[in-house]
């Protein structure tokens, strides 16, 4: 892996493979009684997180905890930026600090490329605005590589709102690079204005699309949405696009259900598909943590370049 | 005849171009232009184009309310090493340019400026779009030009009110519009399109800016009046333009440098520098601003001049202000960029706009005896790279650092005297 990790597209196939492989390791890691290794120790990671959010935040906390690694949060409140500091002084505070990675969640799309211009440190993006996700693309290709054996020839309908998810954007690239096919199933409206270069195809009717899939990938609605006059009503969207008991009977027996959460029960899925034995989310959540130690070893371990700030302890 | 002479040159205006030197005279006046011309000092422009001086209609000096990003003085000193003699201020200052006593504030802050500073007024009180501002008091004081700038006027009746108001004021002026349908383009920082979809950020579409050229366009037929649109940016709006004047309605348009020099593909790098509102357009739409400056569908070139401090543009991109600069590197990317003729890129930063801008008794030329002597010498082979730290402005929101460009300002002459020598300003 190179210096950050910015856009999961940056990584290839090779690189994913990479990612994944780690993966494993850490995995098995997790699954010990005491599931931590010194692999980190003396290194620092830094949160710097321009946007609310919990769980990718604990996640990569608990990845970066049990690879022994220090952590410093420096989360932003959303309403006190625009009178603060630039976003390079900010970028400048936390290097004074001496840290060796900065995990970046920012509600603006390519925030962490300005980040990683202005920092030493290695830079991971948590999120950028509708852009990108890049670790929640690895661990939904880990994922899907758990329960079907790999991405290759699969073909994944993404579904909902494509056009506001950084989600969906890395879940495109990955998914097509580890040799998935990718068909985005939503209304006009929640789709990107254009999607000259992107190598899917596109449907407005989940129903005929659900038979063909695999993997059937939701995405979360958001109930700005209908306030902004994307879509009429949600009970409209449900009705369209919802992962209903009754479109699930259209799966191919062994496809799979995932979503990156938060669900909302009942409006893109209904509450008891989620519980099927098909739904993996509740393994996306957890393999998300063995997929951001593997990121973060990748980054900052053995055969990283950077300096140590601390004094490395004996492991 | 005391004076100097601006010798070796071959002068351009719109009456043609000739081999000539040019005499100007204590008082500030041109007194002689011929060959072999004898007397006073002498200024060399051996190589050289010896043109009217060039007039931009569309510059934000920032004063008052913003001066860490630009003064009257800092951006006019620039507008004349990029060889202006005249620039419209933009009213999108704090507060606005909306009355008579911030008008006066910037005539008197430009008075002793490098340049002919001109000011326009807002049509709309506050630039609020609801309430028309107090444009004959404006007009008394020289206002020529009113618009909104930085937001363009909403309300179609409003609109049609102000193009009323105005036919009837003493003097002729000119409406200009930024055009841009904020129902549409809310919430977008960039192009609408390929990129912005691939990279994530929320855009406007070219529509957004069209669909107010064309309201505009039957507006100036309802009501008799010219409009005039600024920064057109789109290939639609050019070609509404272009219909608009076949068909003989009184509409005259701009195009900005950095429309016809870089495209959307330039936000993949995430640096707000490329951020600019008419944002950076399509390839297909860059092709079409250069026909319309080409074929004539667009009257000028203009630089829409907009300082921003460093730290404002060191936010995420859809949280930096939009603009950049343009005043120095407006003559050297029309000569470079643009395959047109100098006399045509001339005409196209000088006595077309001066026309628009109503300045043409002193600025635009021609170059002949008894005009003022408001004059750029620019040698057109000249290459030369921009270095943003160089400027005089007090910003570096110069998207074309290390650009190399061909064609360079020597010398500029305003009401006679040298601003700038040898590409020194000279105060």
């Amino acid at each position: 892996m190179s210096h950050d990790l910015l856009s999961v597209g940056d990584l290839g196939a090779d690189g994913i493979d990479e990612v994944l492989q780690l993966t494993d390791s850490f995995v098995e890691v997790s699954e010990r009684a005491i599931p931590k290794v010194p692999a980190l120790r003396g290194k620092t990671v830094a949160w710097l997180f321009y946007e609310d959010s919990t769980r990718t935040r604990l996640s990569f906390e608990t990845a970066a905890r049990r690879l022994s690694a220090d952590v410093m949060n420096f989360s932003v409140a959303s309403s006190s930026v625009k009178k603060g500091e630039s976003l390079r002084d900010t970028v400048q505070t936390i290097e004074a600090m001496g840290v060796d990675a900065i995990v970046v969640r920012h509600r603006s799309a390519g925030a962490p490329w300005q980040v990683a211009k202005w920092a030493d440190a290695s830079v991971v993006n948590a999120g950028d605005g509708w852009h990108e996700h890049p670790t929640q693309a690895l661990l939904d290709c880990y994922t899907i590589r758990q329960h079907l054996g790999s991405c290759e020839g699969r073909h994944v309908a993404i579904v909902g709102d494509v056009k506001h998810s950084r989600v969906a954007r890395s879940d495109v690239l990955a998914f097509t690079a580890m040799g998935a096919e990718v068909t985005i199933v939503g209304p006009p409206t929640l789709l990107p204005p254009s999607l000259e270069g992107w190598p899917v195809a596109v449907s407005h009717d989940l129903d005929s699309v659900l038979p063909k899939v695999d993997i059937v990938y939701l995405l979360r609605m958001q109930r700005e949405r209908m306030a902004s006059g994307l879509i009429p009503s949600l009970r409209e969207y449900t009705a369209r696009y919802g992962l209903t008991r009754r479109r699930v009977d259209r799966l191919g027996e062994d496809a799979l259900v995932m979503h990156p959460g938060p669900m909302n029960r009942g409006v893109e899925i209904a509450a008891d598909v989620a519980d099927l034995p098909r739904s993996v989310i509740v393994d996306q959540v957890r393999n998300g943590v063995a997929v951001r130690m593997a990121v973060l070893y990748l980054l900052l371990g053995a055969g990283s370049d950077k300096v140590l700030t601390g004094v490395e302890g004996a492991s | 005849m005391s004076g100097f002479v601006i010798r070796g040159g071959t002068v351009v205006d719109a009456t043609g171009t000739r081999r000539g030197d040019v005499a100007v005279d204590d008082d500030g006046t041109i007194a002689a232009v011929g060959e072999g011309l004898e007397g006073g000092d002498v200024v060399d422009a051996s190589g050289c184009v010896v043109a009217p001086g060039l007039v931009d209609l569309h510059a934000h000096l920032r004063e008052p309310g913003r001066e860490e990003a630009e003064t009257v003085e800092t951006g006019s000193r620039a507008a004349a090493l990029g060889g202006f003699t005249a620039v419209v201020a933009m009213p999108n200052t704090s507060p606005a340019i909306d009355c008579a006593s911030v008008v006066r504030e910037v005539l008197d802050l430009g008075r002793s400026a490098p340049c002919d500073v001109h000011s326009s007024g807002a049509i709309t009180v506050g630039r609020a779009g609801e309430q028309l501002t107090p444009m004959a008091e404006m007009a008394e004081l020289g206002v020529r030009l009113f618009t909104d700038d930085g937001d363009g006027v909403q309300d179609a009746g409003l609109m049609r009110r102000a193009l009323e108001y105005a036919s009837g004021l003493p003097v002729p002026v000119t409406l200009a519009q930024h055009c841009e349908v904020a129902a549409l383009a809310a919430g977008g920082h960039m192009h609408e399109g390929e990129w912005s979809s691939r990279l994530g950020i929320p855009g406007q579409p070219a529509e957004s800016e069209e669909l107010m050229v064309a309201r505009d366009i039957v507006l100036s037929r309802l009501t008799g009046m010219r409009v005039h649109f600024q920064h057109l940016s789109t290939g639609v709006s050019v070609d509404l333009v272009r219909e608009a004047k076949r068909r003989g309605l009184a509409v005259t348009a701009e195009a900005t440098t950095h429309h016809f020099t870089l495209t959307d593909a330039e936000v993949a790098s995430y640096d707000p520098l490329y951020k600019v509102n008419p944002p950076l357009r399509p390839d297909a739409d860059v092709a079409a601003v250069r026909a319309g400056l080409a074929d004539g569908a667009v009257d000028a070139i203009a630089t829409d001049h907009a300082p921003h401090t460093q730290e404002a543009k060191e936010q995420a991109f859809d949280e930096a202000p939009p603009g950049m600069l343009g005043l120095e590197t407006a003559l050297a990317l029309a000569l470079t960029e643009l395959d047109l003729p100098i006399e045509q890129v001339l005409a196209l930063l000088s006595w077309q706009p001066a026309a628009i801008a109503g300045l043409s008794d002193q600025h635009g030329g021609p170059v002949a005896v008894g005009r003022p002597a408001n004059l750029c010498v620019v040698d057109p082979t000249e290459t030369w790279t921009v270095e943003p730290t160089a400027s005089a402005s007090r910003s570096r929101n110069n998207p074309y650092a290390g650009r190399t460009l061909t064609g360079r300002v020597r010398h500029t002459f305003l009401f006679g005297e040298p601003v700038v020598l040898e590409g020194d300003a000279q105060r």
